[in-house]
């Protein structure tokens, strides 16, 4: 892992190298949409579109945001009546009932995860598509941040998934899945996505590079 | 096409780097980016056949038995993982079915028989069958596997459920704390180590020439 520390970094682009995103062999003079000779996978240098598909993957993530959080995702029929929770509501259960720990993990998982993400991909978004060189180390961590993340968002899902299939004892309680819980599984579904068809890379290609710098 | 055999480009940031060798344990990360570039696969290739096995075993546990058991007024109720499913789909949430079968059930299970199946002891340069589209469906599915997350929806539901019945903890849900350690001891393997195992055209092309010298030495 060496380079001459005088000259800015050298990307791969510039060097017209083409790395493989899978088996990560580095290739001289491959063209654009080659196969890698090594596993088969086709070389891009960027992923395809990737700008345009993040987006559209984002704004329907954003879109599902406001069922997901406004219809019940889980429906409670007990001998006391019929109760419909949203996401928010059974936090603030889990909260007024004194378990603030549990309290906390849903609503860092199911609440504030999912809107970080929409945030954080727009931010990456708008810096990508501007070829910024803002705070480019910050935006490359923000974006492995929320690919590490993005999962832990199922948590509610997996929760209703699991009492809907275990509390189910006729006529005293019942326990069914609203629709909520599938607009919010297909939040978190989508902003993977989202986060998936994103290109990192594109997150430095505004910086100076050697080459950049030698010929203008 | 020609191979670059020395350099690293770093995934996250594009940079290139000269590899160097590295030592057991050691990570490199770009200086660029921050973003890891390379780690030694080290001893643990050799410890991923077991762990994959033991992780096949706890996963069966796992779901052939109930996570939990509730008692409501004299009256049981428990379920599986399937059972959830299979519940979630009778209530006409077949696409949540369809997600919560896929990531905790036939993802985590698709990657544990490929992995099993790429390492299975054979003679010595033959390649498992259907070796590149494993490796990269392998590959693929990593971040859509969440046995981890559903073992924290379990814990919660059971805290859930704890005001309103009494909860009795099933064997399932021990298999399935034993399986996420299990698996994060399997998945923190870099699955790019594989392609170790393919040598490209030119590294093979510089194996013959060196043979050739050797024999005319």
């Amino acid at each position: 892992m060496t380079a001459d520390p005088s000259q800015p970094p050298l990307r791969a682009i510039d060097a017209g190298l083409l790395p493989c995103r899978y088996c990560g062999t580095v290739w001289r003079q491959a063209q654009e949409g080659q196969a890698c000779e090594r596993c088969g996978t086709v070389l891009h240098a960027r992923k395809p579109d990737s700008l345009n598909r993040t987006w559209a993957l984002l704004i329907a993530a954003a879109v599902m945001y406001l069922p997901a959080n406004l219809l019940p995702v889980m429906i409670t029929r007990s001998l006391f009546g019929t109760q419909s929770d949203t996401i928010l509501s059974g936090i603030i259960f889990f909260w007024v009932s004194g378990s603030y720990g549990i309290a906390a993990i849903i609503f860092v998982a199911s609440f504030l995860v999912p809107l970080f993400k929409l945030a954080a991909l727009f931010v990456l978004l708008v810096n990508a598509g501007r070829r910024s060189d803002w705070r480019q180390e910050e935006r490359s961590k923000l974006y492995h941040v929320i690919e590490v993340i993005g999962r832990w968002s199922m948590l509610d899902v997996f929760v209703v998934a699991l009492l809907s299939g275990l509390v189910r004892i006729q006529g005293f309680a019942e326990i069914t899945a609203g629709l909520g819980i599938a607009a919010f599984a297909s939040v978190v579904v989508l902003t993977m996505l989202a986060s998936l068809s994103f290109d990192s890379k594109l997150t430095w290609d505004g910086r100076p590079s050697a080459k950049g710098k030698t010929n203008p | 096409m020609l191979e670059v055999p020395d350099a690293i480009v770093c995934e996250s940031c594009d940079t290139v780097w000269r590899r160097t060798p590295l030592r057991p344990r050691e990570v490199s990360h770009c200086r660029v980016c921050g973003a890891e570039l390379d780690r030694h696969a080290g001893a643990h290739r050799r410890r991923l056949l077991p762990l994959s096995v033991a992780s096949l075993i706890t996963f069966a546990v796992a779901n052939l038995f109930p996570i939990v058991e509730i008692e409501l007024r004299g009256r049981t109720s428990q379920t599986t993982l399937a059972g959830a499913v299979v519940a979630l789909a009778a209530e006409g949430r077949s696409l949540v079915a369809l997600l919560v079968l896929a990531t905790t059930i036939v993802f985590p299970l698709m990657q544990l028989l490929i992995l099993i199946w790429l390492l299975v002891p054979r003679a010595p340069r033959e390649l498992p069958g259907g070796f590149a589209w494993m490796v990269r469906t392998m590959q693929s599915l990593r971040p859509w596997g969440m046995v981890e997350v559903f073992l924290l929806g379990v814990l919660v539901a059971l805290i859930k459920l704890s005001g309103l019945a009494k909860v009795l903890p099933g064997p399932a849900l021990f298999a399935f704390a034993a399986l996420t350690v299990l698996l994060t001891a399997v998945l923190s393997f870099d699955p790019r180590g594989f392609w170790d195992m393919v040598a490209t055209p030119s590294a093979r092309a510089g194996r013959a020439g060196r043979r050739g010298q050797d024999s005319a030495a």
